[in-house]
């Protein structure tokens, strides 16, 4: 399908073939804006407002319903995340047991808060509700790395850990 | 397959989190390299559910169980255990009630009491292999169904068994699918609930993760007996595991005929497709839940009509949540008669809890319905963590309430734990212990269901934030015993007109806090003092110039350099720049700060 308004510069024009390829294969358009933002967001990393252009291009709906549905869930994000996404478990087992504090650490250290990412692009901070993994509160996830316990209030040293990574 | 023994290896999020996955391969490895890798097998299962100690190793047929294994322990665990039949002392279980190890599961205080039903399968099998899952008799219930019931006495044995809704309210199952079968329609639908947006809950992830072949074959039978040729999953997208174990068995059974057309050759198709959610509390409601399945946002609509009038798309659908689907097989298989008479009276069954906060035994427990409070925390919990006090329970998650010393003794069912101001809720079961601040527990609930109201009435979206606010005078110190009428007044209210079950409950865990720990509230607002030591704002933290030697290890800790002094001179903490941190408490080695 020709679709005018989606642009796209030159290096993310495959990103885009390859949403588009996906968006084609799919047997019905209809209410298949979610699936398609999940995989856009896989494909991108977050939601930026052209990709949310060039789906409601795709799928034929305006762009409002487009942003509507991707600002009312919080698994989508209009923002790049960090090299190191670092994920707070604020459910409730552990802040029952003191995530609250170790989000407050990590908000202080990077002078970040939660939903940003750093101005290097390094960290970005996000708070979860529960990760599954409640006999290990509190926890955090860098990436898929997952710090329980006592290794989990350590803020300083998980974040040098990847500083020195780089 | 003729294994001599097989090595259980949880592999839940939480064991997988402490690198079970890595202890599976050194295990491998080392069976090889004593060249038993044909007698016995390794197996990663689902949540054994004693995630306190994970991760957890079991040996069968012995039944041994290791627990905070790491994979440096496989060689010695193949070496000592499997080939010289020796128990390995120091990773066994300790009872921390007479100081000895424990050598067999069974035998632990945690299994004792438990009844695992919906779990049955968890922690047994591999749940990514369908050949194991049809070897624990999974399908079994579904050809039964299919080639000696119809969908009328399917129903009636549903029925038969009492089995109530386990996402939360609690509806009969086998009168909801009795609805559903009645409605005419060209297409109907079977809806999984795998939504579970309780924060601290992770009973329905376990399931999928441990035995997603039970929930692909319950679907089935619930379409049989509908007469409904689709089945759709919606799930969390943050449960990666789950999706994953979920989509294999859904894949497994096609390859297998025992989804797809004419099954198990009968004149019976279905079909399961999955859906993603997208990290939004409300649509665990079953109409909101629709609504996103349909790629919109997720708000709820009134009902009637219900779901198995016009669901999806407008046609007849029965929504019904993991746990209750777990059941199911379990029940045409032993009976809806064997079923009902465990339980109590109008709570049929087992219930599943994910057992967590202060607790020495984290975990996944299932318990008969009618077991007590005192039994869960107690006995199976293992009591309250560092010998502290306990305090309270939450159940039911931002929806339920707190349940206290009295009323420990309550055996737990649906009606029970209303009567006592709570509710089950989906079986998240949070202990609190006297370092657990009640007004700040109910401004976490109130802040998450601040933040997932969907807006769309006006009780919820502003009544909830104008709880909030008060909620924040009141750990603040800023509060008047006013305010605490109004929380009451404007709670009831908000309960009576929202639209939907989000904010007809959302004012639960004030109202129930307000009324058991009234004299904490107060404390707050009148003595301007956080009993707890929680409410940083009411906080204030001093140096004791008697025991202060002026190491300087306080003032080197502060993130906001708020403490002043000289080396071997006392040093004093500027009130003012302190965020009350409680670093410098943590730091000091003579007990020289206090908090109060
Ligand atoms: C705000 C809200 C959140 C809910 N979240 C869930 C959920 O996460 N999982 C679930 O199974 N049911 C949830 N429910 C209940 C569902 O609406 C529905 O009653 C349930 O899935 C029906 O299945 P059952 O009869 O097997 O319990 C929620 C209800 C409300 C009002
Ligand atoms: S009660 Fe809350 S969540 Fe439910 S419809 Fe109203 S605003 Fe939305
Ligand atoms: S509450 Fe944090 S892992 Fe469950």
């Amino acid at each position: 399908m020709a679709c005018n308004n989606c642009k796209g510069n030159a290096t993310q024009k495959e990103l885009f073939d390859k949403l588009g390829a996906f968006i084609d294969a799919l047997p019905t358009k209809e209410g298949a804006l979610i699936t398609v933002l999940h995989k856009a967001q896989g494909i991108f990393g977050y939601l930026p407002r052209e990709v949310q252009e060039y789906i409601a291009c795709k799928l034929e709906i305006s762009l409002a319903k487009v942003f509507g549905v991707v600002t009312f869930y919080t698994y989508f994000t209009m923002t790049p995340k960090g090299k190191y996404p670092i994920s707070v478990c604020m459910g409730t087992a552990c802040y029952v047991r003191g995530s609250e504090a170790v989000l407050e650490d990590f908000k202080r250290e990077l002078g970040i808060g939660v939903g940003e990412t750093s101005a290097d692009g390094m960290f970005s901070i996000d708070a979860l509700r529960c990760v599954g993994a409640c006999g290990l509160a509190p926890v955090v996830l860098v990436g898929e790395k997952v710090y329980g316990k006592d290794a989990a209030k350590k803020v300083k040293e998980i974040i040098a850990e990847y500083k020195k990574l780089g | 397959m003729s294994f001599e023994k097989h090595i259980l290896i949880c592999g839940g999020t939480g064991c997988l989190s402490s690198n079970s996955a890595e202890i599976a391969e050194s295990m491998k490895a080392a069976l090889k390299e004593k060249g038993l890798e044909k007698k016995v097998q390794v197996v990663l299962t689902g949540c054994f559910g004693f995630c306190e100690k994970g991760p957890i190793v079991k040996i069968m047929p012995e039944n041994t169980f290791y627990v905070e294994v790491k994979a440096s322990d496989a060689a010695q665990i193949v070496e000592e255990d499997i080939i010289k039949g020796n128990k390995i002392e120091k990773l066994l279980y300790i009872d921390p009630k007479t100081n000895k190890t424990v050598h067999e599961g069974e035998k632990m205080e945690f299994y004792q009491k438990q009844q695992r039903i919906a779990l049955r399968n968890c922690g047994m099998i591999d749940p990514e292999c369908i050949e194991e899952a049809i070897g624990a008799n999974v399908y079994m219930a579904l050809g039964k169904a299919l080639h000696e019931m119809t969908p009328e006495t399917v129903v009636n044995e549903i029925k038969l068994s009492g089995l109530r809704g386990r996402g939360g309210g609690g509806f009969p199952t086998g009168m909801k699918w009795g609805f559903a079968a009645k409605n005419h329609a060209d297409q109907k639908y079977v809806v999984c609930n795998a939504d579970e947006g309780d924060p601290g809950a992770f009973m329905d992830r376990s399931i999928l993760e441990g035995d997603p072949h039970s929930i692909v074959e319950a679907m089935a039978i619930c379409g049989y007996a509908i007469g409904a040729s689709i089945g759709l999953v919606y799930i969390r997208a943050e449960y990666p595991l789950a999706i994953k174990r979920l989509e294999g068995a859904i894949h497994s059974a096609r390859e297998h005929g025992l989804l797809g057309k004419k099954i198990l050759g009968s004149k019976f198709s279905f079909d399961i497709e999955i859906k993603y959610g997208a990290g939004a509390f409300v649509c665990g409601e079953e109409t909101a839940l629709i609504h996103s399945m349909e790629g919109d946002r997720g708000e709820p609509t009134s009902k009637p009509p219900f779901p198995a009038e016009a669901g999806f798309w407008g046609k007849p659908t029965n929504v019904n949540n993991v746990e209750t689907f777990a059941n199911i097989g379990a029940i045409l298989l032993k009976g809806g008669e064997w079923f009902k008479k465990i339980g109590t009276e109008k709570s049929s069954g087992t219930k599943v809890f994910a057992l967590a906060g202060k607790i020495n035994n984290v975990g996944l427990v299932e318990v008969p319905m009618g077991t007590t409070l005192r039994e869960v925390i107690f006995e199976i919990g293992g009591g309250i963590k560092n010998g502290k006090k306990f305090k309270a329970v939450q159940t039911g998650g931002p929806s339920g309430g707190c349940l206290t010393e009295a009323d420990l003794d309550t055996p737990i069912d649906f009606d029970n734990l209303i009567l006592k101001g709570s509710m089950m809720g989906s079986g998240g079961m949070i202990v609190l212990d006297e370092d657990n601040c009640m007004p700040a527990i109910a401004k976490f609930y109130l802040e998450f269901t601040v933040d997932e109201s969907c807006g769309k009435c006006t009780p919820c979206r502003v009544g909830n934030k104008r709880l909030y606010e008060i909620l924040e005078k009141v750990t603040s110190g800023k509060a008047t015993m006013e305010d605490l009428t109004t929380l009451r007044t404007l709670g009831e209210t908000i309960k009576d007109t929202s639209l939907c079950g989000l904010g007809q409950t959302a004012p639960n865990p004030i109202l129930s806090t307000v009324t058991k720990f009234w004299d904490e509230y107060v404390a707050h607002i009148k003595d301007k003092k956080c009993p707890a030591g929680v409410c940083t704002a009411l906080l204030q933290y001093t140096i004791s110039p008697e025991k202060c030697i002026g190491c300087t290890a306080c003032a080197r800790v502060c993130p906001t350099k708020a403490i002043e002094g000289k080396v071997k001179e006392k040093h004093i903490i500027i009130q003012e720049k302190c965020i009350k941190c409680g670093a410098c408490m943590s730091a000091c080695k003579f007990g020289a700060i206090t908090r109060g």
